[in-house]
């Protein structure tokens, strides 16, 4: 920038020095890339695409609404490892060895009553260790027309969550796809068997190290690589 | 035809994969067994599909009963990770196919409730996605009512019910181009708007369509062969609906009426008239007579959404102003069919270089939604139907799961029809609704 006179600019002396503050540290890069070619250049164009890893989220007191009085009521704080209200939407984080006691005492007490669970269902974060496979269950209260969410998880190496199909017995055949998709082993369960995939499917599909479309086709003695290995999605 | 029998260590075991049972009856006659493993499925024509049913018979009696699924899996939440946010729709509009609209409002809920949107999408969209999920809600029952009386032999019913969804299917071929399949509701509203004449073939529809229920009813409501194959059969009542976590029409047939619409409204239901329907039968002819009733309110919130569509309504947006996230808003019908309009072809192709690569970045990047989850779920014609939706951050859903009312209104089969004579058991199953593409995902 030069002045209107092309003189070369003086520096204001009345401007005082501001050290500069760093800026703060930006989160880890969880991925870059859409499709994940890393061995060719980047012919998609996506090779810009970064996306941050989200910080792990934990609500302090209040809540605010009715999730209060849920934590409250449930009076369990030393079950629940952290307590996350986004999007309006209430998470409790339970140890996985106090799952079936948060849950019975959730359809059961009077104030709380979610007499209604709408499943069990997993995610796989690999990036959370010791933490990498989460149990997430929704529930719903009928009388008091409340939901609340109970996640609770386990590390890769001891994939085992106690089995809640004794508190409601429609987990069964939730539990039974969650461990067929994720390998999560509900202890307990009458009958963990697969229900999705083939008895003697290898790998459970859902979870993040299994490819899109992992296995070779065989067709008349011929065998078709599998998409992944044809092309590379990650 | 048999190839005789095999020692297995719970005894002889028949395998019957033919039409002749002689060498079975001779062989089981001086049996002291009497108990009789039956297969049914995965492609009995009275299952919907692939569906296997194992029962156990004493006599026709069932003792046991089990359902097996899985045969339908297509990996549908598994491809969604692979795939931007926009071509969801794409995928889960197959998932439960006599129900598309519903799937995809509820994935679309999901992901508006990701991107904190909801207050932004506009009202016109909220009202066509409540008028064409409610057509889609007659579509799907006329479906059942229609297999269900095939199920239990009467066919003028099966006719009735899939004439008349035909009309359903036109206007939807007329709306969203497509009778099936339509990817029609899209994260910020709905792909397009509707097409000119729309409003009066809905009208016209809603003339018609009340005399076809009233048909339907007329052959069943007091049908004696079917009111006796129907009433006091499959019986569930409330603490077991609750127990195994069923919802839908099911539910109301057990005297709770609890319906979502109403309970927990979403897409400005709230502003609709409509009753719950409910029965106190807790038998397949209570939940038959719900459906009925279900086809009748539909038709009165079609009505209310239609005035509005056509009235206060009418000329504003179909989808979210937001140029990061609605798309494709303009798209048109051209004479090769459905694509970006000829104005937005000419602004892109032809002045603004920037609307060109903002274009090209929307449709093959997709736009981002802000890491978190969120559970959004709306009342299907079959029950709850729910969303999870988990994002990472990126322009690619992290986890996507959904809560299907047929898959775990199936999962309480073995509840109606154990202690039940063998022939109740469709009659069990017909009255569950069950979608396999929905089930197995």
């Amino acid at each position: 920038m030069t002045s209107p006179d092309n003189l070369p600019e003086v520096p204001n002396p009345e401007v005082p020095e501001v050290a500069e503050t760093p800026a703060p540290a930006e989160p880890p890069v969880a991925r870059r890339g859409m499709f994940g070619a890393h061995d060719s250049g980047d012919t998609s164009g996506y090779g810009g695409l970064v996306v941050r890893r989200a910080p792990q989220l934990s609500t302090p007191r209040p809540y605010g609404g009715y999730f209060d009085e849920i934590v409250d009521t449930l009076a369990l704080d030393d079950a629940i490892e952290r307590v996350v209200v986004d999007r309006g939407e209430l998470t409790l984080h339970v140890k996985r060895e106090r799952l079936v006691e948060v849950c019975t005492r959730l359809r059961d007490e009077p104030a709380l009553r979610f007499e209604l669970s709408l499943g069990v269902t997993g995610v796989h974060y690999p990036h959370q260790q010791g933490e990498e496979l989460h149990a997430v269950i929704h529930l719903c209260s009928i009388t008091h027309n409340r939901r609340v969410r109970v996640e609770t998880s386990c590390p890769d190496s001891d994939p085992h969550i106690p089995s809640t199909v004794s508190v409601y017995p429609g987990h069964d055949w939730h539990e039974r796809e969650a461990y067929d998709f994720f390998g999560i082993v509900f202890d307990g369960h009458p009958g963990l068997t697969r229900i999705m995939m083939p008895d003697d499917w290898d790998g459970h599909p859902q979870r993040k190290d299994y490819p899109l479309g992992g296995i070779p086709v065989e067709y008349r003695g011929a065998t078709i690589p599998s998409p992944d290995h044809r092309r590379s999605y990650s | 035809m048999t190839t005789g029998y095999e020692e297995a260590t719970e005894g002889k075991v028949y395998s019957v994969t033919g039409a002749d049972w002689d060498e079975v009856v001779t062989g089981v006659r001086d049996s002291e067994e009497e108990r009789l493993v039956v297969n049914m499925g995965p492609q009995h024509p009275s299952t919907h599909g692939v569906l296997r049913l194992v029962l156990t018979l004493d006599g026709e009696t069932v003792t046991e009963a089990r359902g097996v699924i899985g045969y339908l899996h297509t990996g549908i939440e598994k491809n969604m990770e692979y795939r931007t946010w926009t071509q969801g729709t794409t995928f889960v509009t197959r998932m439960d196919y006599l129900s598309p609209i519903f799937n995809e409002t509820a994935y679309c809920l999901g992901v508006e409730k990701l991107l904190g949107i909801e207050d932004r999408v506009p009202d016109r969209a909220q009202a066509i996605r409540v008028m064409m999920m409610e057509l889609n809600r007659i579509s799907s029952h006329l479906v059942a009512m229609g297999t269900f009386g095939m199920e239990l032999g009467a066919t003028t019913p099966f006719l009735f019910g899939y004439r008349d969804r035909e009309m359903v299917m036109d206007l939807f071929e007329y709306i969203t181009g497509l009778r099936m399949n339509h990817a029609y509701v899209r994260p910020g509203g709905v792909s397009v708007d509707l097409p000119a004449g729309a409003v009066d073939k809905v009208g016209e529809f809603l003339k018609e369509m009340p005399k076809r229920i009233k048909d339907i009813r007329k052959l069943l409501d007091e049908n004696p062969v079917y009111v006796r194959r129907t009433k006091d059969v499959a019986y569930l009542d409330l603490t077991g609906c609750m127990a195994l976590g069923i919802t839908g029409p099911i539910l109301r047939a057990s005297g709770l009426p609890w319906d979502l619409r109403k309970s927990q409204p979403y897409c400005g239901y709230e502003t609709y008239e409509f009753d719950v329907a409910t029965e106190r039968g807790c038998d397949v002819y209570s939940r038959y007579l719900v459906r009925m009733k279900e086809m009748e309110e539909s038709l009165k919130i079609v009505e209310q959404a239609l005035d509005r569509i056509a009235g206060p309504l009418k000329g504003e947006p179909v989808m979210i102003e937001d140029k990061k996230i609605g798309w494709p808003a303009q798209l048109a019908l051209g004479p090769d069919g459905f694509g970006n309009s000829p104005d937005h072809i000419a602004h892109i192709m032809g002045s603004s270089m920037e609307a060109l690569i903002h274009h090209f970045k929307l449709v093959t990047e997709g736009f981002r939604v802000p890491a978190g989850q969120a559970y959004a779920s709306i009342e299907s014609p079959k029950g709850e139907l729910g969303a999870h939706v988990v994002s990472d951050g990126g322009t690619r859903p992290y986890r996507v799961h959904f809560r299907e009312p047929s898959f775990c209104n199936l999962q309480g089969f073995p509840a109606m029809a154990e202690g039940g004579q063998v022939a109740d058991v469709i009659a069990a199953v017909a009255s569950i609704d069950p979608v396999m593409g929905g089930v197995d995902r």
